[in-house]
């Protein structure tokens, strides 16, 4: 199945190489050090073809991917948009330090920053955004050009997305479920990180341990090895929390639209039977017109006649709003149910893999357990 | 390797020098001069029948050693903590049950029940008649640390296996094994244990034995013979060594069962985690029933340490103590010698009495200097054993609980159907960027 717009990562090759600090003054004109991340591209025909052309590349910092990101959020809503690696070092064992300068952290974040751009490069949908492309190539003027766009005004309001939540009278059945294992794998994968954070902590202690018997149980250089692919597993864990939280966004924004077209009808709904109640004379429900009304007299055939025409423009808009929305509705469930179909394949193959290759690891680490204590028996019996 | 034994340059200088020693004496000396060596003074023959398994010379006795061995005949078991509880008191007695075919005793079958402080009583009694063999130590009277429950299920087992270990001891040691007082502790019914132990050297004339004792001390030996000298400093080196080694195993047990605490959660996690999902049921499932293998794997891992290791470790630790009273015992015998070696140059009346009473004096320090020469390299020996032994136990246990945890995920890797097969779990996992490359190429 060709995809359309997998094409970027077919043509170019996308990679985050370096990261350095910089110092430089902040939009409050305060002095602070951070941290830029190199991007590097290439086409991929010239690679192939043995040629080996030098790879455009520009510097970002983590607040430009960040914004790149809620760009792609606003513009793509029924996308299930790939995570950034997390902003603070969360689910730390005491090893790890929980510095954003830490050079450890730093390299872990530049690995997550490629893999974002390379699932972006990867994806149909986003790998044909020009903002995107513009991102990759053209270092100076990129954040006017996003900010040009506008797509801070389209940003829906928290409050309106959790109005939505509590007040949508016909969900879909397949979001719903959606939404609720969009939770359940947020609070799942949180556990596990956590557990899996002490785990590590624990056995650190006990390697540590066993070096002060002696040299022979100096697992030393290993343990680092070994705690590295460790921290690797739980950024791969990391990344589908992360996910988790996308596709909440994603059912956040169809309980929106959905609120909006049930608003919608409701609204038209309601003008009809105005209409109709002010055509037939007769009042089915109360309303304060019917109380004044009563009160103050009978209208006007010419004020009826003039109310029953904005009526009847109301409800032409009306009814063209409905449409409209019931269309937007429409595309939006059938795109992302689509981005749905692609994310749950990926997610199982991504995640599938990252059990096996943790199952490899612990090979690893019993491969090594076996040698050193091998080493250690033959020593004894020297004794 | 540093922190397993003791500096082997230390070790084994001093053995070597010892045995070659010994076997020069062995050579020597002939069987009449041996008899009178041990008959002459009471403190070496327990006052009791000289019996035909009796050792009755060095070489005899190392022979005896290597017999031991294939030849055991006397078999003793501790078991079957009970608690009593009396008026005055609640205490635990064991069950000893003796199985030999030795002569000296008129049964093959013994059972009794004994209590801690018969232990400490025999132990008194074996250092008192032996000041200068090494006794097995036996388990602390008081837990310093972690227990309060003086009953605790852990403590009392622990105790009944070091007691256990102490009495075999016992009777393993080719002097020690004919001990009157070690026949009647493992024969005797409680009240006649309790009748003999009202026996022997009253009160009175104890107190003058620690009095005398604890002046010498004060006095100090002038001329400690070089080959006690490297003794001595072995045993402090040792002291130390030992002491550190156990302080170590002691933190390793307890980091294991920390880390064992955490581990149990852990495989839930993912069990947890697999009730919401579809297609990764299986993996997710199969990745805690790994970890829930492990965990158990690791269960017995740290059962073995605070079981073998542990014990094995801190038995020694104790040892150290008894190796430096065993030194301080020989140094007073020579002390006392040394003294009335120095008062027959002081005083003119009873020069008669005086001398014989230094040549008594000699004997017994020359008795009890061979006895430990001889004591020392058969320690020294198990000790080695014991603690080689201990460690290679430790070793072979913790290949096998990585060798069961390695086959635990490979059957995993296996039930998952995937290409990837023992060999590559040497290549570095793959890299996400790598992984979504191949994963947009599968794509399209």
């Amino acid at each position: 199945m060709v995809e359309e717009g997998a094409h970027l990562v077919k043509k170019m090759e996308i990679c985050v190489a370096e990261a350095e600090k910089r110092m430089g003054k902040n939009s409050v004109n305060i002095q602070e050090t951070y941290t830029v991340y190199l991007i590097e591209t290439r086409p991929i025909d010239a690679v192939a073809e043995g040629q080996n052309p030098a790879p455009d590349s520009l510097w970002r910092r983590y607040s430009e991917f960040e914004l790149l990101r809620n760009y792609l959020l606003v513009t793509y809503p029924f996308v299930v948009v790939p995570p950034l690696p997390e902003k603070r070092a969360e689910f730390v064992w005491h090893k790890l330090s929980a510095d954003n300068m830490d050079p450890d952290f730093v390299e872990r974040r530049r690995v997550g920053l490629e893999n974002f751009l390379l699932r972006v490069a990867s994806h149909s949908v986003l790998s044909n955004d020009k903002i995107f492309y513009h991102f990759l190539k053209e270092e100076s003027g990129w954040k006017e050009v996003v900010f040009e766009t506008g797509f801070q005004a389209k940003a829906d309001s928290r409050l309106r997305a959790l109005n939505a939540t509590f007040r949508v009278k016909t969900p879909d059945k397949r979001f719903t479920e959606l939404k609720h294992y969009s939770d359940e794998l947020q609070s799942v994968t949180s556990q596990l990180l956590r557990v899996r954070a002490r785990v590590a902590d624990r056995l650190y202690g006990v390697y540590k341990v066993h070096g002060n018997y002696g040299r022979v149980f100096r697992y030393a250089s290993s343990i680092d090895d070994i705690l590295e692919e460790e921290e690797h597993y739980a950024d791969q864990l990391k990344e589908y929390l992360f996910y988790a939280e996308a596709l909440r966004a994603v059912c956040r924004k169809h309980e929106l639209m959905q609120y909006e077209l049930e608003t919608a009808v409701l609204d038209l709904t309601s003008k009809k039977q105005q209409r109709e109640e002010l055509a037939t004379g007769t009042v089915r429900t109360f309303s304060f017109k019917g109380m004044t009304t009563k009160l103050f007299g009978q209208e006007t055939q010419e004020q009826r006649e003039a109310k029953l025409q904005v009526l009847e423009e109301q409800i032409i808009e009306g009814e063209e709003l409905v449409k409209e929305k019931t269309v937007e509705c429409e595309e939006f469930v059938k795109n992302a149910w689509v981005d749905m179909e692609r994310f749950k394949e990926q997610k199982d193959r991504d995640l599938k893999e990252a059990l096996i290759n943790y199952a490899i690891m612990q090979i690893g680490v019993c491969k090594k357990g076996i040698q050193v204590w091998a080493n250690a028996k033959e020593c004894f019996s020297k004794m | 390797m540093s922190g397993i034994t003791v500096d082997p340059a230390v070790s084994c200088a001093p053995a070597q020098e010892i045995s070659a020693d010994l076997s020069g004496q062995m050579l020597e000396l002939d069987e009449d001069d041996d008899l009178e060596v041990f008959s002459k003074d009471s403190t070496l023959s327990d006052g009791s029948l000289f019996n035909a398994s009796m050792p009755t010379s060095p070489a005899s006795m190392v022979n005896q050693l290597e017999e031991d061995v294939d030849t055991k005949d006397i078999f003793i078991t501790v078991d079957n903590p009970e608690s009593h509880v009396t008026a005055i008191e609640t205490f635990i007695t064991y069950r000893v049950l003796t199985k030999t075919t030795r002569s000296e005793f008129d049964l093959c079958e013994y059972e009794v029940r004994r209590r801690y402080q018969d232990f400490l009583w025999l132990k008194g009694k074996l250092e008192e008649a032996h000041p200068t063999l090494i006794v097995h130590p036996l388990p602390e009277k008081f837990v310093m640390k972690g227990m309060v429950e003086r009953f605790n299920d852990d403590f009392i087992e622990t105790r009944r296996k070091a007691l256990h270990k102490f009495l075999n001891r016992i009777a393993d040691h080719p002097i020690l094994s004919c001990s009157e007082d070690f026949k009647i502790f493992l024969t005797a019914q409680a009240w006649e244990l309790t009748s003999h132990k009202k026996q022997g050297p009253g009160f009175l004339s104890r107190m003058g034995d620690t009095v005398r004792a604890v002046a010498n001390t004060v006095r100090g030996v002038k001329n400690r013979p070089e080959e006690f000298a490297t003794i001595q400093e072995y045993v402090d080196t040792f002291a130390q060594k030992i002491t550190s080694l156990d302080r170590v195993t002691q933190r390793i047990l307890k980091e294991q069962k920390e880390y064992l605490e955490e581990l149990k959660e852990y495989g839930p996690a993912y069990t947890l985690w697999s009730g919401s999902e579809e297609e990764l049921v299986e993996p997710l499932k199969g990745v805690a029933g790994c970890i829930d293998r492990c965990c158990k794997e690791t269960e017995e891992q740290v059962n073995h340490l605070a079981e073998s290791l542990v014990p094995a470790l801190h038995e020694y630790v104790l040892c150290a103590e008894t190796l430096k009273a065993v030194l301080r015992r020989r140094d007073n015998i020579q002390a006392e010698y040394e003294t009335k070696n120095e008062t027959l140059a002081n005083k003119k009346a009873d020069r008669e009495a005086l001398k014989e009473e230094i040549e008594k004096l000699e004997d017994k320090m020359e008795c009890a200097n061979n006895a430990l020469k001889v004591d020392w390299s058969r320690w020294q020996r198990s000790m080695r054993e014991d603690v080689k032994t201990a460690f290679i136990h430790t070793a072979e246990k913790n290949v096998d609980y990585y060798e069961k945890c390695l086959a635990v995920w490979e059957s995993f890797l296996l039930s998952q159907g995937s290409g990837l097969d023992a060999e590559s779990s040497r290549e570095q996992p793959q890299a996400p960027e790598e992984m979504t490359k191949e994963v947009s190429l599968q794509a399209t």
